[in-house]
């Protein structure tokens, strides 16, 4: 038996809503007119349409930063957390309800500076939820301060004659953390996130898409190299289909976590897609083993029985 | 398996009759950790419990990770034993240094049991009865093989129910349940070693043979257990129905964590060892946010990481156990000592106007009620619930009758009903009842709970009005609490010249105080609190009735004369008879530090008791 086996299921007797753009809007965004989080926003709207999951079952959760305001603009169980520590909160809240959908929204200081050590145990423990981080490589609700992604030469607030400190690779940190799936994608291009974030939350781990979004405030053009549109390029990951065929050799093979490294290394603008993708046990799996294998050892006590036999033994 | 049956019997000079008779005895253990002195201290307490006889224990343990001295203080006895003692009557030395540094533990006219294989005691100090034992010798002696003198620890337990005339096959009963489940020779080897001390000629031990006098009748009821303060915590928690937590190691809590980590499973339940103190209460808080009764906890410096969520737990009204084994500080300070000075952080700790509920067991026992107790008010008044155990009571173990589970027992689930058009995550006017998520929301909105001062619904806002709201909110819903607790117990004289105060583990000892300075002719009565924040009612009238209200704590006077409890109440009742006694040693409280602090507050210089 697993522990959310034991959770009746409330969803039977009440309507289930379809879900469409009007019944996932809340709030409206708090964003500047062209902050690229809009389009993350309308992207999420479009993943819940497409997995239909009951509503009352989804939970949309964030730390602190211009994008973990998200949770008040989704019309869903919703977390405002505090800073860096979503991941964990998040993680408790799969572990003790399976039957829940959970996905974290944060950004780039949220991730990979404060919230950086839980970034890479959430990745060891596999827990089952999903992870997007909008990056805009500064911090933007405090106004302009070097970010773990900030590039070398940045000017900030804090580094006004430009940031020196070696930035983070997402994608490669990402892959050493033990993360079950990492993927990467851009928020001009919506069918990709769509698509990426939709691959996310199906994937039974943690899942996490790292999403180039721009502050148009104070990152203007930060990601123009990946915008076809600005003369960039959008170079898409071409996945492995195993078809034998000679052009297969040179396609990825997101299994290979070595190829996702060297993939990962590729010089600015890099590529976009699935990186890695794995299936280790998940956390939730493991602990639901364990959970079996006490109650099976125990025969299904009750609680009041097993608790009655611990005290029988200290008389 | 077979057991040698033991062979012994005491002879005619052991007869119970030219035994001394006392009341109860103090047996100090001194060895080093490896020795194995806690598992006879062990022995010791749970044979108490399974007698007539009342016990409490005390021991410390290097915070070294093998090796260095150890001790281990049993008090054992006939009726009520309030505290584990202040002099021994008997010292088992097992080294030199055992010796050295416990000597003066030992009250005069005591018992020094030394192992005369390593210890050679002052022949001048003609203050103690000397009994010099080869413990090594004759172990190795009596157990044989290869096991060089392990088991020695069960010689001297068997000395012990020797001198103590403790009843042999009782003992050996429980050295057979306890290393039942090893190899049949672990058994017979320790059976032996028993044996082999039981059997100490009885010339050798003449002067110190005693027999407990015959106890109080018990009113026949449930039956005793014997638990340390950890684990009758935990065994609360899963009475109080929590089956979810997350936890970073950390001495002294971290047995409580091992042992939720043991069981939960069992109760279809899980804990989770987080990467940090900080994702420890965020895994808490995730649980809690599920639907489910959930608890972190941890000692000193992890709970200062733990407090900036503490406060998102205020903020969003999030019921939450957190328990703190409080240890000596600041920062790694003395992990492996006593003190009460983590109040004020309770209390106050993490940022903003913050209330929250403080609670602290009295004993042992209550380490399990006081468990039941914050689950109630955590789900009652959807608030985190601080439980401040301490190091002290963490590994103390006492006797106690069994819970009545069947009727204790809580299980809480998470409630996932539909909510109706009149739900709101944050009303003003009533206590918050969070809708986890899985339960449909009939309006169709779903709440965001939320660390941003928010309105009714759980939208952030800015404004001045609502934060004044909100505020009082949460404030008001601990004072519909604080008006809900009963009214707390005095004992001894209801009026008089001093009231003694005390919260936490420090309630035997005070009261075992109490009792000597009312028998000196002192009119003084006792207050102990396990309602730290919010105060219970009626203590103000209490006050009023003592000429001197002395809180006693284990903590610093602080810049201004006065411990973190003593400074609450007199901010709060505004009296200037409350006052302090302190201490910072890091050892728990003699009831001669007690008697001695109450008479030169008084200016009697030891004219009560």
């Amino acid at each position: 038996m697993s522990a959310a086996a034991a959770i009746p299921s409330a969803s039977a007797p009440f309507p289930p809503v379809p879900l469409t753009k009007k019944v996932l809007t809340a709030d409206h965004p708090t964003w500047c007119p062209g902050c690229g989080d809009f389009a993350v926003l309308a992207a999420y709207y479009r993943v819940l349409e497409r997995l239909q999951y009951p509503q009352q079952n989804i939970v949309t959760m964030a730390g602190i930063g211009c994008s973990s305001r998200f949770p008040y603009f989704v019309n869903t169980h919703g977390v405002h957390y505090i800073h860096g520590r979503a991941l964990p909160f998040a993680a408790g809240l799969s572990l003790g309800r399976d039957d829940l959908h959970v996905f974290v929204f944060g950004g780039d200081g949220d991730g990979f500076s404060i919230g950086g050590n839980h970034l890479v145990h959430t990745g060891r423990k596999n827990v089952r939820l999903t992870y997007v981080i909008m990056d805009n490589f500064v911090y933007g609700l405090t106004k302009k301060q070097t970010s773990p992604t900030s590039p070398i030469g940045f000017k900030s607030k804090t580094d006004p004659t430009g940031a020196f400190d070696q930035p983070i690779n997402p994608m490669r940190t990402l892959v050493n953390s033990g993360a079950t799936f990492v993927a990467r994608s851009h928020a001009t291009q919506v069918n990709h996130m769509i698509e990426t974030m939709e691959r996310a939350a199906r994937h039974d781990g943690f899942s996490v898409v790292e999403i180039l979004s721009e502050c148009v405030e104070f990152y203007e053009g930060a990601f123009d190299a990946g915008n076809p549109r600005k003369g960039g390029q959008f170079r898409v990951i071409e996945e492995k289909k195993h078809d034998g065929t000679p052009e297969d050799e040179l396609r990825h093979d997101p299994a290979d976590e070595l190829a996702a490294y060297r993939l990962a290394s590729q010089p600015w603008p890099g590529v976009f897609g699935v990186f890695f993708e794995t299936n280790r046990p998940t956390k939730n799996r493991l602990e639901a083993n364990l959970i079996a294998a006490a109650r099976e050892k125990t025969k299904a006590a009750s609680d009041l029985a097993l608790l009655q036999s611990s005290f029988r033994r200290l008389r | 398996m077979v057991l040698p049956v033991t062979p012994h019997t005491p002879g005619a000079d052991s007869a119970p009759d030219e035994r001394r008779a006392v009341r109860d005895v103090v047996i100090r253990l001194a060895g080093n950790s490896q020795d194995g002195i806690q598992t006879i201290g062990g022995f010791l307490a749970r044979l108490a419990g399974r007698s007539a006889q009342d016990v409490m224990t005390y021991m410390t343990i290097p915070s070294t990770i093998s090796g260095g001295p150890s001790i281990f203080q049993v008090r054992m006895g006939s009726g009520e034993i309030l505290s584990s003692g202040d002099q021994a009557d008997f010292l088992v030395a097992f080294y030199q240094h055992s010796y050295e540094s416990h000597i003066n533990s030992l009250r005069p006219g005591g018992v020094l049991i030394y192992d005369s294989d390593h210890v050679v005691p002052n022949p001048e100090d003609r203050r103690f009865k000397s009994v010099g034992i080869p413990i090594t010798g004759a172990t190795v002696e009596a157990v044989g093989g290869s096991s060089k003198d392990k088991g020695k620890n069960l010689f001297v337990l068997g000395l012990i129910a020797r001198i103590l005339e403790l009843d042999p096959a009782k003992v050996t009963g429980l050295i057979t349940e306890r290393f039942g489940g090893k190899a049949d020779d672990v058994v017979r080897n320790a059976i032996l070693a028993f044996d082999a001390g039981y059997g100490t000629p009885a010339n050798t031990l003449q002067e110190c043979l005693c027999r407990f006098e015959a106890s109080p009748p018990r009113p026949a009821g449930r039956p005793r257990v014997t638990v340390d303060g950890n684990t009758a915590l935990t065994f609360g928690l899963l009475a109080a129905g929590v089956r979810h937590g997350a936890g970073y190691p950390i001495t002294p809590w971290s047995s409580v964590m091992e042992a939720l980590r043991g069981e939960l499973p069992k109760y279809g339940g899980v804990f989770v060892q987080a990467e940090d103190e900080l994702a420890a209460i965020g895994y808490a808080l995730g649980f809690a946010y599920s639907g489910h009764l959930a608890v972190t906890g941890s000692s000193g410096p992890g709970l200062s990481l733990k407090m900036e969520a503490l406060g998102w737990a205020v903020m969003s009204e999030m019921p939450l156990l957190v328990i703190n084994v409080q240890r000596g500080g600041p920062s790694t300070g003395m992990p492996t000592n006593v003190e009460q000075s983590d109040l004020m952080q309770a209390i106050y700790g993490s940022h903003g106007d913050a209330p929250r509920v403080v609670l602290a067991p009295k004993d042992a026992e209550d380490c399990f009620y006081i468990a039941l107790e914050a689950g109630r008010i955590a789900r009652a008044y959807s608030t985190p619930v601080l439980i401040l155990t301490d190091q002290a009571l963490a590994t103390r173990i006492e006797a106690f009758d069994e819970p009545d589970l069947a009727a204790l027992m809580v299980d809480p689930k998470p409630d996932l009903s539909p909510r109706g058009t009149d739900f709101q995550p944050y009303p003003i006017g009533r206590i918050t009842r969070h809708a986890p998520p899985g339960a449909p929301i009939a309006t169709g909105k779903y709440p965001t709970v939320s660390g941003l001062e928010h309105d009714e619904l759980g939208h952030p806002t800015g404004s001045p009005g609502l934060h004044v709201k909100m505020t009082a909110k949460r404030r008001e819903k601990l004072k519909l609490l604080a008006a809900s607790l009963p009214v707390p117990e005095v004992q001894g004289d209801p009026d008089g010249e001093v009231l003694v105060v005390g919260w936490g583990s420090t309630c035997g000892p005070i009261r075992e105080a109490l009792k000597q300075l009312r028998a000196g002719g002192l009119k003084a009565g006792q207050v102990h609190l396990r309602h730290l924040h919010p105060l219970p009612p009626g203590l103000g009238e209490i006050f009023a009735r003592y000429r001197h209200v002395l809180v006693i704590e284990m903590n610093d006077e602080g810049l201004y004369g006065f411990g973190q409890l003593a400074m609450m109440l007199r901010a709060r009742y505004a009296l200037p008879s409350i006052t302090s006694i302190t201490k910072t040693d890091g050892l728990t409280f003699r009831i001669s530090e007690i008697v001695n602090g109450v008479n030169r507050h008084l200016g009697n210089n030891g004219s009560h008791a």
